[in-house]
């Protein structure tokens, strides 16, 4: 399939459940190498657990289960060599920041060590490379060895950030990541996504409409597990997307 | 692709091999509570299972004549030794329970802070005491008081384990009532105040009703600490085989028979055999309380 | 200003009537206590001297004093320890990291609930079964080693229960975070799980010990002797595997019950020491509790 070389995520039919409750109701849709691309929508759509059925960590939640296909690369998650070379692949950053409780520099290299790298050479380079990247690196060069988990919240988000870049992951996916954290911090962290879209694939889940519409090429509306419209910025956020629900939502006339 | 999969380094056989076998060994341990509960039963019932084929069942439960030395003619009737771990048990609960599930509604209701703090460490401490301190306390300091009070002429008795017991089974019942009170939401409390209730009518009517099963599982789990408990009970009973007509009669339960006289026993002699023979008895009673306590308490988890 | 009708006064009252009964209730269950220690520790202290503590026990307990006996109940508590805490965190590790919800784990639940409840004279009878004949580690006799594992059975879901809640203490948001970046489940319990719940897993293993002090009617049967004449006072008193040894809880029963010829405040002055150890075990594993809470990382 030469259509399937050129896609980064392929979503297939995708039904996924909490025990009895199904979340989605088999979506399908596509995100192409090195876009940013938006997933909108209220609260309870499926976001979330969308972002976990990709990186298979809604495995960990008992009762769910997931049925139709989801390609990363062209290869079938749920028949994937590694599970973990396939969530190495994918940067994951939650809405609420997650210091681990580590010094920061043992935040950045955790995901490193757990890949087997104890040189500690490289490790150096790559914990300064990732914390510059996120923005972060001027303000905690000089302590490197504090707790990780006694940054502010906007500079452990950032630290989060850091962690997802740390296993050079090709697809970045960013869960709500401005939800506690202030105005300016947001802007930053908005400048680095737009300095990492020429490296790796971006996933954005969003609540707020306009950080969509300001980042992303494409944007899709998920409402209640279901996809309402997908299509480019123009489209969503112009004047007559193909449905009204997106209208009144971008618009902030429902949800 | 290949380009990417160079970069990704990955663990060294060495590290994936330890893995495994950490991971084998947790999960061996997890299943190791099943296997010791099984062996528990399988090894007591091993001892005492060649008895079986002599075993008069009617008179093993019912009859109270227990002479298990006699050269003549041995009796093994449990039925005395049945009615003392009951009636010390029944007591005890008689006392417990109230004082239990009281001092339970007084933790969680009426203290805050400090006190509270206070008072659950206070009561981790109570259960910490070993039983034979309890039994060495019945012995020594209640029996005297008890003799002195009541003006029997025995202190070792029927009143004075279930006493101990009492004392010995309210922390377990004042913290898993404690849960229990602290699982009630919140705006029951708030609705029956709003409504005008005094903390005693909201206690009374609120709280002890919703809370009902997981105080009735602290009552099961005191009433299996009660009838298992050995020490305390070997040396503040009395310990003579005899149906009680009073509180002040001297008993003998199950468990004490068995730690009395195992070490006086041959292995493998019918007295052994049927000492184990009691252990089953004690372990199946001890296994229908402790599952019911269970059942009862994920009764209130499913709301 | 509001004026207190009688009915609002009678209400107040009520209230003050509820709180003192309950008050009560607990007071009736705490200050016995507090008097019936006060009354040992007053009339054993007395007896207790650096002899007392140090020298073996002489003329079937009536003279001398109880070093062995200290010795065979931390002997009994150090091999059952080796045994039960390893097992113990592995299993609680089980239960609360890889355990999925099916009726397999909710067997072993209900294994550790019932392992719990089993009668310690029970758990006796198990290893007299199982330890003294079955593994036959001493011929058919007695020995430190059987005591040690019947302890160490009893004392498991103790451990289980404690250390799961320990683990379940680590926010679930850690182990999601690991998962993200790939790391395995393992990898994620050893580096992030476990570094930050070894303070309540070791709570769980101080208040452990205490209980296996204590321990009188399973070590009876299984490995303890009531009285031993031994010459040596060192630490080394013992053989663990074919040896009985003396425990302080056991000889607090021998020398209240059975002892022929003992002074009077013997009794009184082994249960001091056997309280206060258990008490003191006690008290250190709240006070480590409430330091470590104190400095917790997140």
């Amino acid at each position: 399939m030469p259509v399937a070389q050129t896609m980064k995520i392929e979503v297939e039919d995708l039904r996924t459940f909490y025990g009895a409750k199904e979340v989605h109701h088999g979506i399908s849709f596509h995100i192409e190498p090195n876009e940013i691309f938006a997933i909108i929508g209220p609260a309870q759509s499926g976001k979330t657990t969308l972002l976990r059925a990709i990186n298979r960590t809604l495995e960990f939640t008992p009762g769910s289960r997931m049925t139709g296909t989801i390609r990363v690369d062209g290869e079938d998650v749920k028949k994937t060599r590694s599970v973990y070379e396939l969530r190495r692949k994918i940067g994951m950053v939650a809405p609420l920041p997650v210091g681990l409780p580590l010094s920061i520099y043992d935040n950045v290299a955790f995901a490193p060590r757990a890949a087997g790298i104890t040189d500690r050479r490289f490790l150096d380079g790559h914990v300064e490379k990732c914390l510059r990247q996120a923005a972060l690196w001027d303000e905690v060069k000089d302590r490197l060895d504090s707790l990780g988990t006694k940054l502010s919240g906007g500079q452990q988000q950032r630290l989060t950030i850091a962690r997802a870049l740390s296993h050079q992951p090709e697809i970045l996916c960013l869960d709500e990541f401005s939800i506690a954290i202030d105005p300016v911090t947001t802007m930053r962290i908005e400048d680095v996504l737009k300095e990492l879209k020429r490296e790796m694939t971006i996933i954005l889940v969003t609540n707020l409409v306009q950080q969509a519409r300001r980042l992303a090429a494409r944007t899709m509306f998920l409402w209640n597990g279901e996809i309402i419209e997908l299509d480019s910025n123009e489209v969503m956020f112009g004047d007559t997307p193909k449905d009204r629900r997106t209208y009144d939502y971008v618009n902030g006339i429902f949800g | 692709m290949a380009n990417s999969s160079e970069k990704r380094p990955s663990r060294g056989a060495l590290a994936l091999l330890s893995e495994r076998t950490i991971e084998s060994l947790i999960y061996v341990c997890g299943f190791s509570a099943i296997i010791f509960v099984f062996g528990i039963f399988f090894f007591v019932f091993k001892e005492g299972a060649p008895f079986l084929t002599k075993l008069n069942f009617t008179e093993f439960f019912f009859s109270k004549e227990w002479i298990p030395t006699s050269t003549v003619q041995p009796k093994y009737g449990i039925g005395a030794l049945i009615v003392g771990t009951v009636s010390v048990t029944v007591v005890a609960m008689a006392i417990a329970v109230p004082f239990g599930l009281g001092a339970a509604v007084f933790v969680s209701e009426f203290c805050t802070g400090k006190v509270k703090e206070s008072l659950k460490i206070i009561i981790e401490l109570l259960a910490a005491v070993p039983s034979v301190v309890w039994g060495f306390i019945g012995l020594s300091v209640m029996s005297p008081v008890i003799i002195a009070v009541f003006h029997v002429p025995v202190g070792v008795n029927l009143f004075n384990a279930a006493l101990l017991l009492a004392l010995m089974s309210v922390p377990i019942m004042v913290s898993i009532g404690e849960d229990a009170l602290k699982a009630v939401p919140d705006s029951y409390r708030e609705a029956a105040v709003a409504l005008g209730a005094t903390r005693w009518q909201m206690v009374y009517r609120v709280l002890i009703p919703a809370a009902r099963n997981g105080l009735l599982a602290a009552v099961l789990l005191g009433v299996g600490r009660a009838i298992g408990e050995t020490m305390a009970v070997l040396m503040a009973t009395g310990h003579a085989v005899n149906i009680p007509d009073s509180l002040f009669d001297p008993v003998r339960t199950l468990t004490a028979t068995i730690a009395a006289e195992l070490g006086e026993t041959s292995h493998g002699s019918d007295h052994y055999q049927v000492l184990f023979l009691i252990g089953v008895v004690l372990f199946s009673i001890t296994f229908v309380v402790n599952l019911t306590a269970d059942l009862v308490v994920k009764g209130i988890r499913k709301g | 200003m509001f004026t207190e009708t009688p009915f609002i006064r009678r209400k107040r009252r009520a209230e003050r009537i509820a709180q003192c009964f309950f008050a009560g209730m607990a007071a009736a269950m705490v200050i016995p206590l507090f008097l019936i220690i006060g009354y040992i520790v007053i009339k054993g202290a007395p007896a207790i001297s650096w002899e007392f503590l140090t020298e073996n026990p002489r003329s079937g307990g009536a003279k001398g004093g109880i070093w062995a006996a200290i010795v065979g109940t931390f002997y009994i508590v150090f091999f059952s320890l080796a045994v039960s805490a390893p097992i113990g965190v592995l299993a609680a590790v089980y239960l609360s990291e890889y355990a999925r919800e099916n009726w397999f784990t909710r067997m072993v639940h209900l294994a550790v609930v019932n392992l719990a409840g089993v009668p310690s004279i029970v758990h006796g009878l198990f290893g007299v079964g199982a330890f003294v004949y079955f593994a036959n580690f001493n011929d058919g006799k007695k020995s430190i080693i059987a005591a040690a594992l019947t302890l160490a059975v009893m004392t498991l879901p103790v451990i289980i229960t404690s250390t799961k809640e320990a683990l379940a203490a680590v926010p679930r948001q850690f182990r999601e975070a690991c998962w993200n970046v790939g790391a395995t489940r393992w990898q994620t319990i050893w580096r992030i799980v476990l570094p930050n719940s070894i303070s309540g897993i070791l709570t769980g293993v101080i208040l452990q010990v205490s209980r296996t002090a204590g321990e009188t009617a399973p070590v009876m049967l299984t490995g303890v002797a009531t009285y031993k004449l031994l010459e040596s006072t060192g630490l080394f008193l013992y053989h663990p595997i074919r040896d009985q040894c003396m425990a302080l809880s056991m000889h607090l029963y021998y020398i209240a019950t059975q002892a022929n010829n003992v002074p009077a405040a013997t009794p009184y002055a082994i249960a001091t020491v056997l309280v206060g150890v258990v008490l003191v075990v006690n008290a250190a594993a709240i006070v480590f509790r409430i330091y470590l809470r104190s400095r917790k990382k997140w």
